[in-house]
């Protein structure tokens, strides 16, 4: 176990080696001057000079990279190129935005993929199931865009139950927050739970025709202890690590989702970042998420082997 | 003797029997895929949508593009059976134009990322060894840790805004999902007795990857591509909706429904439309693609 983990903490730091050079090469290496990039054509050269001696571009590029890195490693990120704030003061201002969208998320997304998925699964080929799977479908396939404006067309504007977007700290209004919340919640999570049912329906029906589940009905358990206490238990592995294969799908939906409902989160950031050329915030905002996504998929990997033990712990190969 | 020829007789695969063994399980997979109702109208809406691209010049029954002041955010009528936008323009017209920015960005995306992956993928899985577990695999995990809308967001950013580079980008996102898949098709293939023996033949490896292994590998490849133009059609009415992909006056449904999003409670059409289309569309090709899996591997499911 310990070798396993080692290993796999080895392997997430090239990852992370490799994810830094991506992003400072996506900025550094294409063609084109990234101070150009940043300012715009109407830009003057002294403009252009003066940001370039800022940012270091006239250094060779490996060095520009160490800087860059280095900084990283110390918590400095560099400073926004529209008001001059440090990359990472904005960004721990825009996280629990966009944590308190993702729990909101997750719970929605459990909340109809449990039941869903457990439903279609032990009533295979009635109408549940055919709901269940339709749903399934239908959720991996509607855009994320287009179910939040029509979640805002139905809810807010013909219906008029919730407000149509914003946000509100939740210890400033904690109703309205939640309010807020809902529909932004409900237009990322969709896909989410939708690929969960799937999961959860396909898992829980192979775990159903096991005989450990003949064994406790024929012990004579009641139908419920068997599904949820015997079934479910063990259906539930392979659906953890959808949860962090997921999270990376997720950020981009939350990229979208925060746009529409001008959440102001690490999404709306990365969007308004790039609209407004403030690179430096992209490549913050973009780190940050891919470090996230990364070290969650690590924790998910240890997790399932804690969880089946059937796993072979030699690890790393793929 | 005689009954035994009488049972062949009745048999109803007889008249496979004389089909070659590629030829046979083609026939049989079709005939599974067929017998799936809801891929089978997946497949017909996507032919449908196909030939709604190809024939939208003779189809729309307006200019897309043109404007028409006298008759702006009008609902839809006899005249105009979608309604007409903000500034006059008809939106059937451009939801049917719009299906072709979305059908060609959906195909060369995938294209794009089929043309680099599958011969990476190829060639790492069948000769393995350092360049294959520390450069390619790891590169591909670092490329898979971002988020797919950002990364291609990103890249569209920096290639600047426009259709081809949105294309371009979101093509290179999907590039390590094909190196992989064709990477783990090739190892499952490579230590079959067929490649054995066409290697002890003195075969050359170019020959034995292109024209033994690749043939083998192109079931999941497929499935997968179809699944791939799903997601691309989306990700690029993604980057269109936020002004990234497809530059105005060009119609692509994603931009269609960002300007629609500031009319939704005048004149929802205008977003509702484009955005339907987008989720038949997507849902369509999802359904044809998970139909083709079921029939390449009756296993499954």
């Amino acid at each position: 176990m310990a070798r396993f983990i080692v290993r796999r903490l080895g392997l997430m730091f090239v990852i992370l080696l490799l994810v830094s050079m991506i992003i400072f090469s996506l900025v550094h290496i294409t063609p084109g001057d990234p101070a150009l990039m940043m300012l715009g054509q109407e830009a003057t050269p002294e403009a252009l000079e003066a940001l370039r001696e800022r940012l270091g571009l006239n250094l060779p590029l490996y060095e520009q990279y160490l800087n860059w890195v280095g900084g990283v490693i110390q918590g400095d990120l560099g400073n926004s190129i529209k008001d001059n704030t440090p990359v990472l003061s904005i960004l721990l201002q825009k996280l629990p935005v966009t944590i308190q969208l993702t729990v909101f998320a997750f719970v929605i997304a459990l909340m109809i993929a449990i039941p869903a998925g457990i439903l279609s699964a032990t009533k295979k080929g009635t109408i549940w199931d055919y709901a269940g799977t339709s749903f399934a479908l239908s959720g991996v396939s509607i855009p994320p865009f287009f179910l939040g404006i029509l979640l805002i067309f139905i809810f807010s504007i013909t219906l008029g139950w919730l407000p149509p977007s914003g946000y509100v700290e939740p210890w400033v209004d904690l109703k309205q927050s939640i309010l807020l919340m809902i529909m932004p919640a409900i237009a990322i999570g969709i896909r989410l739970s939708a690929e969960i049912t799937r999961m959860l329906r396909s898992s829980m029906l192979e775990v159903l025709g096991a005989d450990y589940i003949r064994t406790a009905y024929s012990k004579g358990l009641l139908g419920k202890t068997v599904i949820v206490g015997h079934a479910l238990r063990n259906a539930l592995i392979p659906v953890v690590t959808i949860g962090g294969l997921q999270l990376a799908t997720f950020f981009g939906g939350a990229v979208i989702t925060e746009t529409i409902f001008a959440v102001p989160g690490l999404g709306r950031l990365v969007i308004d970042g790039i609209l407004t050329r403030d690179f430096p915030v992209v490549q913050g905002a973009v780190l940050l998420m891919a470090v996230v996504v990364v070290i969650v998929n690590f924790v998910v990997d240890i997790l399932y082997s804690i969880l089946d033990p059937r796993i072979k712990l030699t690890g790393g190969q793929s | 003797m005689a009954t035994a020829k009488a049972n062949m007789e009745k048999n109803p695969y007889e008249n496979m029997k004389r089909l070659s063994p590629r030829k046979r399980a083609f026939k049989q997979m079709a005939g599974r895929f067929f017998q799936n109702k809801l891929a089978v109208i997946g497949g017909v809406f996507t032919i449908l949508l196909i030939c709604t691209a190809i024939l939208a010049p003779v189809l729309a029954p307006y200019d897309p593009v043109e404007q028409d002041y006298a008759k702006y955010l009008e609902s839809p009528s006899a005249e105009n059976w979608f309604g007409t936008d903000e500034i006059g323009r008809d939106i059937l017209s451009r939801v049917i134009y719009g299906a072709q920015v979305s059908i060609k960005a959906g195909i060369i995306s995938v294209g794009i990322a089929l043309a680099i992956g599958l011969p990476i993928g190829l060639f790492s899985g069948y000769y393995r060894g350092k360049l294959d577990e520390y450069v390619v695999m790891r590169l591909t995990d670092a490329i898979l840790a971002f988020p797919p809308l950002v990364l291609a967001l990103a890249l569209a950013a920096v290639l600047g805004a426009g259709l081809e580079n949105a294309m371009l980008a979101i093509g290179i996102v999907y590039v390590p999902t094909f190196v992989r898949l064709m990477r783990a098709e090739v190892l499952s293939q490579r230590e079959r007795e067929y490649v054995e023996a066409a290697k002890a033949s003195g075969i050359r490896d170019l020959k034995i990857i292109f024209l033994h292994i690749f043939p083998n590998c192109l079931g999941p490849i497929l499935v997968q591509a179809t699944l791939a133009i799903a997601g691309a059609i989306i990700a690029e009415a993604s980057l269109s909706y936020l002004g990234l992909g497809t530059q105005p006056p060009t119609p692509s449904w994603g931009s269609m429904l960002s300007m629609g999003q500031g009319y939704l409670a005048e004149a929802p059409w205008i977003a509702l439309f484009p955005g339907v289309f987008i989720f038949i569309t997507v849902l369509s090709i999802n359904l044809f693609g998970d139909g083709l899996r079921d029939a390449l591997d009756p296993k499954m499911k």
